[in-house]
């Protein structure tokens, strides 16, 4: 039997010889990316940003009437709504932010939830309840506080294993890579403006430890040229390293993909979000591991020495002893 | 490496066996298929997304505890100097800022007060509660301590908690979840509810019922400025009562407080006809509330529920039996509610609902199921694209994946972890990702066969050289899972779950396991070259 060969035996891609306008695009990207989160904004949740959701199908419908029910939602006085439709065609989230003075108010929230479902179901038959959730604002900034600190310190403590299992530089490279694919997720959420809640949080550390592996399956690979070539240039090694892990790359990228992307189509509509990031953070973080995680180690001054072992204080002191220099 | 000892082997089999075993209870639950209840039968908790029901997070007001306690002070401190011999006469109290403050008559009974005060400082605890300082020879300031005010938060939390259980308790509800979360939150799951309006109600109401005089000598006038006299408070009618609309002046001390109750019923008023609800005092209560009445015939008292006057009847003759009717505008359902509210006792703080997340059932089953279907067609395409590319060896990393569902499945069941909707994207997450360690091997095998080294070294080497880079990858995949899962709330949290189990399970199962299957057919087929 012929086995699917999905890269063709001994690759030699020059990856690396388009390094600079590569980081350049990717720097800009960044840039775009957090533009974009601090000018149009990140489409908060009722997670994050507090309020009513509600979520609603109309069963005797095929369709639900989305803009009737902004309209309605909106004449009860809490400011514009956001509907949306949520899975099937029939089903609907309706999302109320909580006025000012209703904060800390016992009961408000529940109280504007009740509102929004009865005047609904006065004007629908047929409407069947399959959700509900109300998040104060304390909570909800709480939310918001302990999301960020998650995701920084993911970063950092995994930065620091891989200064400690490897040298600085890779810390460093796989930091770097991290922050890119942070950043571009985010960027992607606030250019299409998609629901951003407590699970796309997971999702991006789902995307952090994915993107992380296929960096050190890179490293490793480098680590280990690093001690067997010693005398190759180090960008020509870094091709060889990716050149040589490209076959795993591919295989593990499109095992992931073929997974997820079934949950993606069929799935709860609840989990689309999460799905949807982390099907986009396969691609973001394939490609950082290449483009800048790899690269990023020639700037850094990686070489074949940063593996030698170094001398120690109790060496160095009989070498002198001995009165060599 | 093709050396398996066979107690080794025996080890690992048992493993794997009895983490499948785990997992089959939990299996048959998802199924609704009959489990015989004479088995052992750990079971995958479903969280509420995925069951459907209500989570409910409530928050209590720390600075009431504050306030509360300055009050039950300024009460002990009174009685306290008043049963001096002589008695010790203060003025110009203030309970405000947080401390109690008042003046000595008499600058020169200081050190009696003293005296009188200090056993009252310290409670049940080694700490010490309260800070006494004397001000300008005659001023007494007491201040709470930052650890006397934590004790007193969380006992106030630890009763409120069971209140809470009381009161959820009498709506039998099946298996509620009742948590204290930080050091003033309360989270109360309770599968199956879809409907929590009831729940929030009795939980949202304080129930703490108090029987005070009327202050008769405060002036109309007074009132409508909102002043109260010295000694008097003011406090509004409630919505529905006989006093809507109005505010009231009753004496601050004196009072009867509802929490020497026995029992609570909600019944109709002789008169009226209307709902009411009849409660019982126990001995002190009743000893208490016989000595207000005789001393106070023909003077109205207000029944005050949560800091509004329900109504304010006129003491016709001292009341001795110890039992008393409440009425002012109580619906049925409302006056039942109170009766259950009452019985499970006051909440010692007020509780805000901050966070409320609700279900419905068809949701939840309608989640499994297409989380289901979509888990097996990936699952499919995974094993398609595995066997595809690498022939025989591909097979076992599909049993390797069959045997990592299963013992997630069975590890969550034993730890008695809770399945999330999220959960369910953890696993489709890890049946992509664990099939990693095989690839990096198996890729390994190839080049090592390309480099010429033959079928045995060329096993033995893959094994070797990428497991450096699987475990640094798990590793640093368990940094990211544990800070998700610590940051994390609730349904997230079960998708660091199913992550955290799945990275120990995948390198069991991906690498341990494979390889003690390809090295048992190396054993036995001896072959002189691999398909990979």
């Amino acid at each position: 039997m012929r086995l699917l060969k999905l890269v063709p035996e001994d690759t030699n891609i020059k990856f690396l010889k388009w390094r600079v306008p590569f980081y350049v695009v990717s720097i800009l990207l960044i840039i775009a990316s957090w533009g974009l989160v601090f000018t149009n904004g990140l489409n908060y949740g009722v997670d994050f940003a507090g309020g009513q959701e509600v979520r609603l199908t109309f069963e005797e419908m095929e369709e639900a009437p989305i803009g009737d029910l902004r309209d309605r939602v909106a004449a009860l006085g809490y400011g514009e709504p956001v509907v949306q439709r949520f899975g099937a065609d029939n089903e609907v989230s309706i999302r109320v932010r909580l006025p000012e003075e209703a904060e800390g108010v016992p009961g408000a929230a529940t109280e504007i939830g009740n509102q929004v479902i009865a005047t609904i179901e006065d004007a629908y038959e047929g409407v069947r309840r399959d959700g509900n959730d109300t998040v104060s604002g304390k909570v909800a900034s709480e939310f918001r506080a302990t999301a960020l600190e998650a995701l920084i310190f993911a970063m950092l403590a995994i930065a620091l294993y891989i200064w400690i299992r490897f040298e600085w530089q890779f810390g460093i490279g796989a930091l770097f890579a991290l922050f890119h694919d942070v950043s571009l997720t985010l960027g992607m959420f606030a250019l299409f403006q998609l629901e951003f809640s407590l699970q796309i949080i997971a999702a991006i550390l789902a995307i952090i430890g994915y993107s992380l592996n296929d960096t050190i399956v890179v490293y490793d690979r480098i680590r280990e040229n690093l001690k067997k070539y010693r005398k190759m240039p180090i960008p020509e090694l870094l091709d060889l390293s990716v050149n040589e892990t490209l076959a795993r790359t591919v295989m593990t990228s499109l095992t992931l993909l073929v997974a997820l992307l079934p949950l993606l189509l069929f799935g709860p509509a609840s989990l689309f979000g999460l799905t949807a990031a982390i099907t986009l953070g396969i691609f973001v973080g394939t490609y950082s591991s290449v483009y800048m995680a790899a690269p990023i180690l020639i700037w850094l001054g990686v070489s074949s020495d940063s593996f030698v072992p170094r001398e120690s204080v109790v060496d160095a002191q009989e070498r002198k002893a001995r009165g060599e220099a | 490496m093709l050396d398996f000892p066979r107690w080794k082997k025996i080890w690992l089999w048992g493993i794997t066996a009895i983490a499948i075993l785990a997992a089959i209870p939990s299996l048959a639950s998802l199924t609704d298929t009959d489990w015989p209840d004479a088995l052992p039968s750990p079971t995958v908790n479903l969280g509420l997304d995925l069951a459907g029901g209500s989570h409910i997070l409530l928050e209590a007001d720390q600075s009431q505890v504050s306030q509360q306690r300055l009050e039950n002070m300024e009460e002990a401190v009174r009685n306290a100097l008043g049963d001096a011999e002589p008695a010790i006469r203060i003025g110009d109290i203030s309970t405000a800022d947080g401390r109690l403050s008042f003046m000595l008559d008499d600058p020169s009974r200081i050190d009696a007060a003293r005296e009188a005060i200090l056993p009252l400082m310290n409670g049940t605890g080694l700490v010490s509660e309260w800070n006494l300082e004397v001000v300008d020879g005659n001023r007494m300031v007491l201040t709470q301590t930052e650890s006397g005010l934590q004790d007193a938060i969380t006992l106030a939390m630890d009763s409120a908690t069971d209140v809470v259980r009381r009161r959820i308790d009498s709506l039998g509800t099946r298996e509620p979840t009742i948590l204290r979360q930080g050091d003033d939150r309360i989270v109360v799951q309770v599968p199956g509810l879809t409907d929590p309006e009831e729940l929030k109600e009795l939980l949202g109401q304080t129930a703490r019922l108090e029987f005070k005089l009327l202050d008769t000598q405060a002036l109309q006038t007074e009132i409508a400025q909102g002043i109260a006299r010295p000694g008097s408070e003011l406090v509004p009618g409630a919505p529905g009562g006989d006093y809507e609309g109005a505010v009231l002046a009753v004496k601050r001390l004196g009072g009867v407080r509802g929490d020497s109750l026995t029992s609570a019923q909600q019944t109709f008023d002789a008169q009226t006809n209307e709902p009411a609800v009849s409660i019982t005092f126990d001995s002190q209560g009743t000893q208490r509330f016989a000595r207000l009445t005789t001393e106070n015939v023909n003077q109205q008292f207000a029944i005050i529920l949560d800091g509004q006057v329900l109504s304010a009847p006129v003491i016709r003759e001292p009341i001795l039996s110890g039992t008393s009717q409440i009425s002012g505008g109580f619906t049925v359902r409302t006056a039942t509610q109170l009766a259950i509210s009452l019985n499970s006792g006051a909440l010692p703080v007020d509780l805000t609902v901050v966070e409320e997340r609700t279900v419905g059932p068809d949701l939840g089953a309608e989640s499994i199921r297409s989380g289901t279907i979509a888990m097996g067609i990936g699952s499919l395409l995974v094993i398609l694209l595995m066997v595809a590319a690498y022939g025989r060896f591909g097979i076992y990393a599909t049993g390797a994946l069959f045997i990592n569902v299963l013992m997630i499945l069975g590890i969550m069941a034993v730890l008695n972890t809770t399945l999330t909707l999220p959960g369910i994207a953890g696993f489709v997450l890890t049946i992509g990702a664990a099939v990693d360690a095989n690839v990096l091997i198996y890729e390994r095998i190839r080049e090592e066969r390309k480099r010429g080294r033959r079928v045995i070294a060329a096993v033995e080497n893959g094994y070797k050289e990428a497991s450096r880079a699987i475990y640094d990858a798990n590793i640093t995949n368990f940094i990211a899972g544990v800070l998700l899962f610590l940051f994390g709330s609730g349904p997230v949290r079960g998708f660091a779950v199913v992550l955290i189990i799945g990275l120990f399970t995948s390198v069991f199962t991906g690498v341990v396991l494979t390889r003690m299957w390809v090295a048992g057919w190396l054993r036995k087929a001896r072959p002189s070259d691999i398909n990979v």
